[in-house]
């Protein structure tokens, strides 16, 4: 019986690096997303280096017609073991170009939280019914606390941690663990021609850290860890206070 | 569908940063625009620079100068390359991404009996990098260097196409590229073949050398050993000019456990003053009576053998803010024992503080217009960027040009244009294939530029 991880997003430097740390515990992998060279080509890398099964699928989150056919083809493709979830897709326009055009916004809204929905739920009744396995799914910090700089990214990511908060609570009676990690800056192209951000984790060490974290139970928590003693007090700071910061 | 969804141009492009890169001697520095492709199709989208300013590939950066630097132009990030795309055990053959580096390969090849068959001083190399300076390691006299052992390699050209470049196939393009300093495209995809090896362990024998004689009488004894390089204390003068230590390595036949070493980090920045011409001195003394006069035999991990720097992230930080520069050659047998030895009378009188330095034997000349590989002696000390050490620089360059020998690019922030030239004979053939295949120079470099190139 081999476990099997799904990874939605799979073109993601963070994914990228926790398919690589899955692959390393022995997991088969299923390598979702829309750059089908890419996937060819991370399949490739991940059976070389870990002797793994590692098949890539088309995935568009957008298109949520699809996502039960998907689901189906998932559900065959890990027969013979538990099905595990890792969630990265996910957009980060500036908050100025989502002002700017309203079409922006929506695919932001469309991509990081309605796709997310109806991909979840469509999950949700075959990993109930394995009764066990693990859902990760990457929100943000910013989803703490609107900020002037990304208030609609961190709304997305606030949405998409209420939706976790409840499908965790559903399957638990499966035994089926639902992990939201509210991640720091992680040093990928997201970030790359952004000006420095602190506390940036590479994505290997987000991923081990990732990795380990799905050993325990259902909840969030943040990544790098410093970010929790960091929100805790961004999170408490006088309204009048924050919202003359410039972040 | 995803044509057809609005907002698509949301989604990511290839962002540009402003930076500064710094060679690994961290006195070559260039303010540029960097990108960091995370996969091939950002690679491509990469050549699309920002007002059509030229670019540079930029590997691992363990180039010691500016051969990945090009100030107020572009560099391209190729670390995020890193897929290894297939292996067949019945040939070796491996074909990569251009990222993926030595550690890499030696993590994943080497518990299954497989190694690069040619491997340089620090594992962090990507293969692009090492294809793009065609480098050389202790097995030189027997295996060549690097390109020896290429079959192929895909190349991103300036006009947004890709080429599959095999020796048979385009040999001008080949040798172009093979040790090109990156200014004939990017390197998208590596065939290597790697070699079988019988275990992840090597026998080394280390012995003490009283001097320069002794060193290349060593050497000649040692011609058929797998492995060989020797240690020299550049600050040892007199009699003792040319002392040091002699290592040969052989393959062993049953492999040792690997304790999995956590490199350290180098803890601070170094202050100028601590490698002076006293605590080097003292370094080199106990690095030398550390092997027993009798000679020292041992079974070492591969890793720990070919690496020995690698233990210690971020080494280079040892020499200070100035950072430091290194001077590598090749001189021809023959004429070339006498010109290191006065390279070593020219160091040693420099009084300029350098730790080791590196005596190797190389065998053949290398396939690429720009190899540095030749049959000689090779000769690579560090020395920290003061005043001082330009013009020494310039005595080093003079005495390695009059000889006939070259100045390895990998290494080099320094060489002039007119010392290039004398040293790759192939300089002027390079120099017109580029300008036919690039005439807008969109791959362009300091390095390039420094060289006349
Ligand atoms: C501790 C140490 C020990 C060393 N020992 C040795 C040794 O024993 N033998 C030896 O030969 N060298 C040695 N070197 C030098 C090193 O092997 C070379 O400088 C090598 O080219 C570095 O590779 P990189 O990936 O860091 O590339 P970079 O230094 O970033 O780039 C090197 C060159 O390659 C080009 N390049 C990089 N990637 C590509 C690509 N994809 N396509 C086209 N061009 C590309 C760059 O433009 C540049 O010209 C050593 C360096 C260090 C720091
Ligand atoms: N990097 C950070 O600092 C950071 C911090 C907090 C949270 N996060 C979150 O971490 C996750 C991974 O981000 P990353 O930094 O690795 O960025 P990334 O490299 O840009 O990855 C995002 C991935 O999402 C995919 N994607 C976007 N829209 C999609 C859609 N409609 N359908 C299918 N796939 C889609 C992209 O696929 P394509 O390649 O096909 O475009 C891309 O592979 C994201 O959810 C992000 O919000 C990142």
């Amino acid at each position: 019986m081999t476990d099997t991880w799904l990874i939605l997003g799979a073109s993601s430097a963070v994914a990228r690096a926790f398919a690589r740390e899955a692959a390393s515990h022995g997991a088969a992998l299923l390598l979702a997303g829309r750059d089908m060279e890419d996937l060819e080509r991370q399949a490739a890398d991940l059976s070389i280096r870990y002797e793994v099964p590692a098949v890539p699928m088309r995935f568009e989150a957008r298109d949520l017609a699809s996502h039960a056919g998907f689901v189906a083809e998932c559900r065959s493709r890990a027969a013979d073991g538990l099905l595990n979830v890792f969630l990265a897709f996910g957009i980060m326009p500036e908050q100025t170009e989502a002002d700017a055009d309203p079409q922006i916004a929506a695919a932001m809204v469309e991509a990081n939280f309605t796709g997310a929905a109806s991909i979840l739920g469509a999950l949700g009744p075959v990993l109930e019914a394995q009764r066990g396995g693990s859902v990760v799914a990457l929100g943000s910090v910013a989803g703490d606390r609107g900020r002037k700089r990304n208030f609609l990214y961190g709304a997305t990511k606030a949405a998409l941690l209420t939706y976790l908060q409840g499908y965790a609570a559903r399957l638990s009676g499966a035994g089926v663990r639902v992990l939201c990690i509210k991640a720091g800056p992680v040093d990928t192209a997201m970030t790359w021609a952004l000006p420095k951000l602190p506390f940036m984790a590479t994505p290997r060490a987000f991923a081990a850290a990732a990795w380990a974290r799905t050993r325990s139970g259902s909840g969030s928590a943040y990544l790098p860890r410093i970010w929790w003693p960091v929100m805790s007090i961004i999170r408490l700071l006088p309204t009048p206070i924050f919202n003359r910061l410039d972040i | 569908m995803p044509d057809t969804l609005a907002g698509q141009a949301a989604t990511r492009s290839t962002g540009w940063k402003a930076t500064n890169l710094q060679g690994w001697g961290r006195s070559s520095t260039s303010p540029c625009l960097a990108a960091r492709p995370e996969r091939l199709r950002e690679l491509h989208a990469a050549l699309r620079t920002p007002d059509g300013r030229s670019l540079i590939a930029h590997g691992a950066g363990r180039s010691y100068g500016d051969a990945a630097l090009n100030s107020g132009g572009a560099a391209v990030l190729t670390g995020r390359l890193d897929r290894i795309l297939s292996f067949d055990p019945a040939t070796g053959e491996l074909v990569a991404e251009p990222g993926v580096t030595f550690a890499d390969l030696l993590e994943v090849f080497l518990p299954r009996g497989f190694v690069p068959p040619v491997s340089p001083g620090t594992a962090f190399v990507t293969l692009g990098g090492a294809a793009a300076n065609d480098v050389h390691g202790k097995n030189h006299h027997i295996a060549g260097s690097i390109g020896d052992h290429i079959a192929w390699f895909d190349l991103l050209l300036a006009d947004g196409r890709t080429r599959r470049v095999t020796p048979e196939g385009e040999p001008e393009l080949f040798r172009a590229t093979l040790g090109g300093i990156g200014l004939t495209g990017i390197i998208a995809a590596v065939c290597l073949r790697m070699a079988p090896v019988p275990s992840n362990a090597l026998r080394v024998r280390r012995r003490r050398v009283a001097d320069l004689g002794e060193f290349l009488a060593g050497f000649e004894a040692a011609s058929g050993a797998t492995w060989s390089v020797g240690w020299i204390d550049a600050l040892a003068a007199g009699r003792s000019l040319g002392r040091g230590i002699l290592e040969t390595a052989e393959p062993n036949p049953e492999g040792i456990r690997e304790s999995a070493v956590k490199s350290k980090r180098f803890p601070i920045e170094a202050p100028g003053w601590l490698l002076n011409s006293l605590s080097v001195r003292a370094f080199n003394e106990m690095y030398w009576r550390r092997v027993p006069a009798g000679g020292q035999e041992a079974v070492v991990p591969y890793r720990q053998f070919l690496y020995p720097l690698d233990a210690i992230e971020g080494w280079n930080r040892m020499y200070g803010r100035q950072g430091f520069r290194q001077f590598q050659c090749v001189l021809p047998f023959g004429p070339g024992e006498a010109a290191l030895r006065r390279l070593l009378e020219t160091v040693a009188a420099g009084g300029v503080a350098s730790f080791l330095a590196v005596l190797k034997v190389m065998g053949r000349q290398g396939r690429g217009m720009l190899s540095f590989g030749m049959p000689g002696y090779s000769l690579a000390l560090d020395i920290p960027a003061r005043s001082g050490a330009e013009a020494l620089f310039a005595r080093l360059e003079g005495i390695t040009r009059d000889a006939g020998g070259r100045i390895y690019l990998a290494k080099d922030s320094l060489l002039s244009a007119e010392g290039f030239a004398a040293m790759y004979p192939e300089s002027a053939a390079f120099r017109a294939l580029r300008s036919r295949l690039d005439p807008q120079r969109r791959f362009d470099s300091d390095m390039a530029r420094r060289l006349g190139l």
